[in-house]
């Protein structure tokens, strides 16, 4: 397998784990979709120094993890790109931001610090839960999800191709860059010179696809209306899980347990 | 069923691909589209669809194929593709089987009632629920095939239907073949197969229609073959 099929393997293998059954996976992907973006809600909106007030949300990509039966590492494994690039965003805070907030023994900690971390685990903890309803509720669910909370069929069927023609391209520059080394033995990469080339094809190669595919659909009927996969009823407990979730948020949110947890035991 | 009378067409100027051509397959017709390479066959085909246009009338059931009569015309022709990689689009075989039927307004039960006779008349239902592209080349041509068979359509266009099947799958395929009862128009280099299902055949070389009769006659005309760059099926072509 060369890198593209690596990472087409990859792609599919988001939809592999959609595929699982869990209780998870058996929620209403409305109901899911809901529940995350009450999460990524409620985890954005803390305030820059209240660490220990968000600290308690990792409770809830946990709980996912348990429940769906999608390993952890996994997760962090397909993450591994943006991630960084998450954590990095509050990287400077601490040359900023040098006022001391607290003491920790003899050191102080200053503001720059805790506002750093708790950046960080905003991002993380958004990246887990977004990931955790993609991979128990699968692309063309979601869409559909989305289709019942009327956003324009334009858009979400534009999101769900995107997803797929993703995977065309993928495709294409898989046999591109195999034929390439087939005939370039021994070379690391692509050679500079043949970049423009290489990508001028690429991209008039996955357009021809992309117009034989766009013209497959055509032929079977299609007229800018999708239809996507069927999903089951709304039942009581998807809507007890969306309300049970949305309560657990917002009590979080406004009662500092850890604070009165760490108070239990210091005094 | 399927008229073409003086169509012309060219993807650039002045190198023309199809140049007056004429033909009628009746309704319950199969019908063989030989010639060589570049001959044009594939292009005749989008034409019949409406994916190009040019210059004459293209009829099907005496609807002439133009912009308003596509939706109506396109309902009636199942197209297997050349290449089954652009035919394929959704995640799983069955999704893309019931992709067709869904939009011609199908309920779901109805639309996997046909997908799951399609993969049982041709023998593939272990394919039903696997990801497209970790299919073989012949797998993937097979379930392309299905697709095409769950929109049951009144004619069915097969551009190269056996190209990168084994022996076997190439036998199931020309027994499926025979075994529908629709119009159907098949453009192949494998003559043998043409032979198996095509009572007539139209030979074409260079955009024109050069011999137009029955298989049986075209096919064993080496001379006439060995004009067009065509050789005879490997069936008559005897061992040296
Ligand atoms: N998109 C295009 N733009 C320009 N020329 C094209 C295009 N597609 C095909 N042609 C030309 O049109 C001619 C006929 O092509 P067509 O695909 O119909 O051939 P064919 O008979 O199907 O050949 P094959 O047996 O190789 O599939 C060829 O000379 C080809 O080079
Ligand atoms: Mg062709």
């Amino acid at each position: 397998m060369n890198k593209m099929e690596k990472a087409l393997h990859e792609l599919s293998e988001m939809d592999d784990l959609a595929a699982q059954e869990s209780p998870i996976h058996n929620l209403h992907p409305l109901a899911k979709l809901l529940a995350t973006v009450a999460y990524i809600v409620t985890v954005v909106s803390f305030d820059k120094y209240d660490l220990t007030g968000l600290i308690i949300f990792v409770l809830f990509p946990i709980l996912l993890f348990q429940l769906s039966g999608i390993p952890v590492r996994t997760c962090f494994y397909k993450l591994r790109i943006v991630l960084p690039l998450v954590m990095a965003v509050g990287l400077f805070n601490p040359f900023f931001d040098r006022a001391p907030l607290f003491m920790l023994g003899n050191v102080a900690v200053s503001g720059g610090v805790v506002s750093m971390i708790t950046l960080m685990l905003k991002g993380v903890f958004c990246l887990m839960a977004a990931f955790l309803l993609m991979a128990t509720t699968g692309i063309d669910k979601l869409c559909a999800a989305l289709r019942m909370l009327h956003l324009p069929p334009m858009l979400v069927t534009l999101m769900l191709l995107t997803y797929r023609y993703v995977g065309v391209m993928t495709e294409e520059l898989a046999v591109m860059t195999d034929a390439y080394h087939l005939r370039a033995p021994g070379q690391k990469g692509i050679q500079f010179s043949a970049w423009g080339s290489f990508l001028g094809q690429l991209l008039l190669r996955s357009m021809d696809r992309a117009e034989e595919l766009y013209s497959s659909m055509q032929l079977r009927g299609y007229h800018g209306h999708f239809h996507y996969v069927k999903i089951n009823r709304i039942r009581p407990a998807d809507v007890l899980y969306v309300v049970a979730c949305v309560a657990v948020f917002v009590l979080l949110r406004i009662v500092p347990v850890t604070q009165l947890m760490g108070n239990q035991f210091v005094g | 069923m399927i008229e073409f009378k003086h169509v012309s067409f060219a993807y650039e100027k002045n190198a023309p691909v199809l140049k007056d051509l004429s033909f009628h397959v009746k309704k319950g017709e199969t019908v063989g589209l030989i010639g060589a390479n570049g001959a044009g066959k594939s292009t005749v085909m989008k034409l019949l669809l409406g994916l190009l246009s040019g210059e004459g009338d293209v009829l099907v059931d005496g609807t002439r194929v133009e912009k308003n009569t596509l939706g109506q015309i396109r309902k009636k022709l199942g197209f297997v593709l050349q290449n089954s990689d652009n035919q394929m689009f959704m995640p799983t075989v069955y999704e893309d089987m019931i992709f067709g039927p869904l939009n011609y307004m199908l309920s779901r039960e109805e639309a996997e009632k046909r997908a799951d006779a399609a993969l049982e008349q041709l023998g593939i239902t272990d394919l039903k629920h696997r990801h497209n592209h970790k299919l073989s080349g012949g797998e993937k041509r097979m379930a392309a095939i299905a697709t095409i068979l769950a929109m049951e359509p009144d004619a069915i266009l097969m551009d190269e239907p056996t190209a990168a099947l084994d022996p076997y799958n190439r036998r199931v395929v020309i027994n499926t073949i025979n075994s529908l009862p629709q119009t159907k128009l098949i453009t192949s280099h494998d003559l043998d197969m043409i032979l198996d299902t095509c009572e007539r055949v139209i030979l074409l070389d260079r955009g024109e229609i050069v011999a137009d009769g029955l298989a049986k006659d075209i096919l064993t005309d080496k001379a006439l073959l060995e004009a067009h760059r065509m050789e005879l099926p490997f069936c008559f072509a005897g061992r040296a």
